[in-house]
């Protein structure tokens, strides 16, 4: 966390953790969505997320791994009300995946504390103490979490061995590429993004672009009724 | 005791039975312990060899508990040396280049079974690397 600004007592405290503590960081994304459909089919932050992250192509739905994936705009934001949507988003694919919520489901009902929020908000897994339950997988509401229902090595088409894999009977999601931000780099999809559309940063940190991002321009979040608190941003 | 002779006849020979995978193993010559080839990348281990050879599990466990729990992914060995804490990327991908050659030898020269390599990947032996 070197080279982080200071937070300003005001955001910070509009940012309060569940404990109801501000942070003093917060890590998110805002998403502009004109910026992604304008691309079209595009695939980019998928291609490079799975690849850095040894994540399985399996290619049956009900066996699938994925850590980010695109939704019809209406799926993903169903509490939108579909007659007010303007034409530019009906029908578009948006990409999504884990939230890393402020107040995550999937960190309070595992039983093995196998996942949890870090201090700066990123929710994380560890595969050592996992023991395949689910229960994340029923608690989170964005589907963003799956489970290894087979061996997911045959279905890797060139392993890193930057990024171990993972094994049958385990959960994953997406983990904020929590190695490349200690390695000072970027989320591998925010770097991937041909339209620049994605914009990564502490949103604790008022002078922090993806702060800046949400503050001038409106923004929605997927579910937000739900109190799970996600950051992840969609400018609209 | 009318049937001494048959008891004690069948008592040796259980216990001669029941001791058998003992004495077989001290009649037998031991197999030879597995030819290691030296590491390719670096000349000191993280740790002295006596420790790496009775320990190195117990440090790599710690390893994975500082980089995954707590988010530490540098380690500063006995001499002040940083390295990082990674089975892949340092421990094989560093120094002892071929898992087939270091790794599992020695685990199945003493019959252990390591589930690490179900999810770590290693990177590919150089070529004309280690022997």
């Amino acid at each position: 966390m070197a080279g982080r600004a200071a937070v300003a007592t005001a955001a910070g405290a509009a940012l309060g953790c569940s404990a109801g503590l501000p942070r003093r960081h917060r890590l998110g994304i805002a998403i502009d969505l004109r910026r992604c459909i304008a691309a079209g089919g595009c695939r980019a932050c998928i291609d490079a997320c799975h690849r850095a992250h040894n994540v399985p192509d399996i290619g049956d739905a009900r066996h699938e791994v994925k850590w980010i994936w695109k939704e019809p705009f209406e799926r993903a934001f169903a509490a939108e009300d579909a007659e007010t949507i303007t034409g530019a988003l009906r029908g578009q694919m948006v990409p999504v995946f884990c939230n890393h919520c402020d107040n995550p489901p999937c960190v309070r009902v595992c039983p093995a504390r196998a996942t949890w929020a870090r201090d700066d908000g990123l929710v994380t897994i560890d595969a050592h103490r996992c023991i395949g339950c689910r229960y994340c997988v029923a608690a989170c509401p964005y589907g963003s979490r799956s489970f290894n229902w087979i061996d997911p090595r045959p279905f890797v088409a060139e392993p890193m061995s930057r990024y171990p894999t993972r094994t049958r009977g385990v959960v994953e999601k997406c983990n904020l590429c929590e190695e490349r931000l200690a390695d000072g780099k970027l989320p591998a999809c925010v770097e991937a993004c041909p339209e620049r559309a994605m914009v990564f940063g502490d949103l604790a940190d008022a002078a922090s672009e993806v702060r800046r991002v949400i503050d001038e321009r409106y923004a929605i979040r997927r579910k937000p009724e739900l109190g799970t608190r996600p950051q992840l941003f969609y400018v609209i | 005791m009318r049937d001494r002779a048959v008891i004690l006849g069948g008592l040796a020979l259980f216990l001669a039975a029941a001791t058998w995978p003992a004495w077989r193993t001290l009649a037998s010559t031991p197999s030879p312990p597995p030819d290691l080839p030296r590491p390719t990348g670096a000349t000191r281990c993280v740790a002295p060899t006596a420790y790496m050879r009775a320990s190195h599990m117990t440090l790599l466990a710690e390893w994975r508990d500082r980089v995954v729990r707590d988010g530490v992914r540098t380690y500063v060995d006995g001499d002040g040396r940083e390295v990082a804490m990674s089975l892949s990327e340092t421990c094989v991908g560093a120094c002892h280049t071929d898992k087939a050659k270091f790794c599992d030898r020695c685990h199945d020269y003493a019959r252990v079974t390591v589930t690490c390599w179900n999810c770590h990947v290693t990177p590919p032996p150089a070529p004309g690397g280690a022997r």
